[in-house]
């Protein structure tokens, strides 16, 4: 059966989809750009849009990049 | 240790006597690692070290790929957070079988069951999600219906999926950007524009 938290969860990945959106590799080639902007106080969101999206829906991509936000502050 | 730009980093370590050069970076990876992956229940502190080494072959042989858009270590600690977190899912997720995780769930279902919703909701809902069964039996393909089915409503993660579905993380996302693309379009086609739905679901 399939629940209300589902139906939601399915409906909003598809309202939040882009006609262009990069894919995981993209996104790693520039994640420690767009990390030191937004390490840096930078607004990398807007400087780099499409990481920013891919980042929103992408958890395994946004579990590596929080990380490398706390380690970028480990130095 | 000492500080170094990026330049200096990759003329030592391309150099003919690398080693101290290695040795720092393993430092600077594994308080990385310690820090991002500190606190964590599952012991991985044990594997920092081991992390911070398969990290150091991956950068070795792709020192060329640096193109300098941020600090080396930077760049560096990137490539360590993606080695440890590949494993770490590969870890959490090794005893889950695709196929066990697919059949635990029937193919959309008949209809919503949700106590909070008025019938006007329910009936709503339900017609919508008739019409999305249709538009995900039409439209996509089986591969991309058990991607949905996994990484949307499971959770499960891309690389994990990807693997267990004979393909790469990226190409798995590729995969299921097209699914979605798909059912956004038929959606929209349908008079049911995805947006719309969504607003009606989160005032319910």
């Amino acid at each position: 059966m399939l629940d209300r938290r589902d139906f939601y969860k399915l409906v909003r990945a598809v309202a939040e989809t882009h006609w262009s959106e990069i894919g995981c590799d993209e996104c790693f080639e520039h994640m420690d750009r767009f990390a030191e902007l937004e390490f840096s106080g930078w607004d990398a969101p807007t400087a780099m849009p499409l990481v920013h999206d891919h980042l929103r829906k992408c958890e395994d991509c946004r579990d590596e990049f929080e990380a490398l936000l706390v380690a970028i502050g480990a130095e | 240790m000492q500080e170094r730009t990026n330049e200096q980093w990759l003329s030592e370590l391309r150099g003919p006597d690398p080693n101290e050069a290695l040795a720092d970076l393993y430092e600077v990876l594994v308080r990385g690692l310690r820090a991002a992956l500190g606190g964590r229940a599952d012991g991985v502190d044990a594997n920092v070290g081991d992390f911070a080494q398969e990290a150091l072959i991956k950068i070795m042989s792709n020192l060329d790929s640096f193109r300098g858009e941020s600090r080396f270590t930077t760049w560096a600690k990137k490539i360590a957070m993606n080695v440890a977190f590949t494993e770490l899912k590969r870890r959490r997720w090794r005893d889950v079988s695709l196929q066990d995780v697919l059949a635990g769930r029937t193919a959309m279902g008949r209809g919503l069951a949700d106590p909070q919703s008025t019938p006007e909701q329910v009936a709503f809902q339900n017609v919508v999600l008739a019409k999305l069964r249709d538009i995900i039996d039409e439209e996509l393909t089986e591969r991309q219906r058990e991607a949905v089915v996994a990484v949307i409503l499971e959770g499960m993660p891309v690389a994990e999926v990807a693997r267990h579905m004979g393909t790469n993380q990226n190409a798995l996302y590729k995969l299921l950007h097209d699914a979605r693309k798909k059912l956004k379009v038929r959606m929209e086609a349908a008079g049911l524009p995805p947006q719309d739905v969504l607003a009606a679901l989160e005032e319910g």
